[in-house]
């Protein structure tokens, strides 16, 4: 295990900061290809059949083991089956291993298909997208799930994609509560080539896209969470250690590539105030990470902490 | 007939001359059918616009104090304004 490629301090800070990792094309063609028979042909629009019939034939064919949620990642997946290669390709195994740490449990997994425009005309429904939301419940934990969306064939814009808000996943909110956004300064599309990755923080905010496109489109999602500790699991051999506070505010020019630069980098959807307020839950989120309970970066946090010597 | 439209504003503070930083339009004439990440500019550059354009404020969130122990506890968008026009349509 430890020759597992770890992640660097500067892509988990990236991670810590904005909720997310990318890493187009990383799956082998091979497994994509074997990964799509293994889920099976779909069948095409039938007049009348709603689309909840439709979905439910296929989830019962795909051929996705149905795991016990609580099982050992490990475990969850058979020997030689598409999605064990995957979880076991050195940059996915060291991804996972730097955040969420050693003995990752297998949470749930689900199978995206979105149809395309032909098929909710069959069934007499509306061809929209998924309303913005956050899995599962509110959550009030420090420490946190990861989701890997993989992404198997091509996805076009037409197709939709997953549509993610970079930076929110520190929002406490409760599931499709925030539905209410339609849009949001800053949000992503998934447009991706085959065999991409998505590693998301279990708090992003999240929906899928409306597919235009004549074909469907297939995502596959694992959610996983950790059983042991989180701290410092990533390569911490490349944290630089911060010797001094950064300047603020005042500055006669830029300054140079950090750890802190990364973490102080706001999102374009954040407002004036609770921006400020973004970046200190992100030093508290490093804390956790490096388990350096005084990290603080451009001292949005000593501030609040240092007491009057009265 | 007359039929509202509803536009939706998260600015980025509590004044209405604020930058947009979300938006949603729901269309009550059903001429159009707008819906979750169908648009990544926004229709006006702050709220202003908005009211430039002819919508009219009917809402703005109201600015509550923190609660003790939750001051560095972030949800949902702050800064919510809500505009409507009404729409004259034919039967």
């Amino acid at each position: 295990m430890n020759d597992l490629p770890l992640l660097s301090a500067e892509t988990m800070a990236s991670f810590a900061a904005r909720g997310f990792l990318r890493f187009d094309g990383v799956v082998p063609e091979e497994i994509n290809r074997q990964f799509l028979e293994e889920m099976g042909d779909i069948d095409p629009p039938r007049p009348g059949q709603k689309m909840r019939r439709t979905y439910g034939e296929m989830l019962a064919r795909a051929g996705v083991p149905q795991t016990p949620a609580g099982a050992p990642l490990a475990q969850a997946y058979p020997d030689g089956s598409a999605l064990k290669r995957l979880l076991d390709l050195p940059l996915v195994a060291g991804a996972i291993r730097s955040l969420v740490g050693e003995d990752p449990v297998f949470d749930h997994h689900f199978l995206h298909v979105t149809f395309p425009p032909a098929y909710h005309e069959a069934s007499g429904g509306e061809n929209v997208s998924q309303h913005y939301h956050q899995d599962s419940t509110i959550d009030p934990r420090r420490a946190f799930d990861i989701q890997i969306m993989y992404y198997p064939h091509t996805v076009t814009r037409e197709m939709g994609g997953t549509r993610f808000l970079p930076g929110s996943h520190l929002r406490k909110v409760s599931e499709a509560a925030i539905a209410r956004y339609q849009n949001i300064r800053g949000q992503q599309h998934m447009v991706c080539e085959g065999g991409t990755l998505l590693f998301l923080h279990s708090g992003i905010w999240h929906g899928g896209g409306v597919n235009v496109s004549d074909r469907t489109r297939t995502m596959f999602k694992v959610r996983i969470n950790p059983s042991r500790s989180q701290v410092r699991q990533f390569d911490v051999s490349t944290l630089k250690p911060q010797e001094t506070q950064r300047p603020i505010f005042y500055l006669k020019g830029p300054l140079p590539p950090s750890v802190e630069q990364i973490l102080m980098t706001p999102e374009p959807w954040h407002e004036n105030d609770t921006s400020r307020l973004e970046l200190l839950n992100r030093v508290k989120l490093w804390r956790y990470l490096t388990g350096d309970p005084d990290y603080d970066a451009d001292y949005w946090a000593t501030r609040l902490e240092t007491l009057a010597d009265a | 007939m007359l039929r509202q439209k509803v536009l939706a504003l998260y600015l980025a503070n509590s004044a209405l001359d604020a930058v947009v930083v979300g938006w949603s339009l729901w269309d009550g004439t059903g001429e159009t059918r707008r819906m979750a990440g169908d648009e990544d500019a926004p229709p006006y550059p702050t709220g202003l616009h908005a009211l430039r354009d002819g919508w009219r404020l009917i809402q703005a969130s109201p600015l509550l104090p923190h609660a003790r122990g939750e001051e560095f506890d972030l949800a949902y968008l702050k800064y919510e304004f809500l505009f409507e026009q009404i729409v004259e349509t034919r039967p």
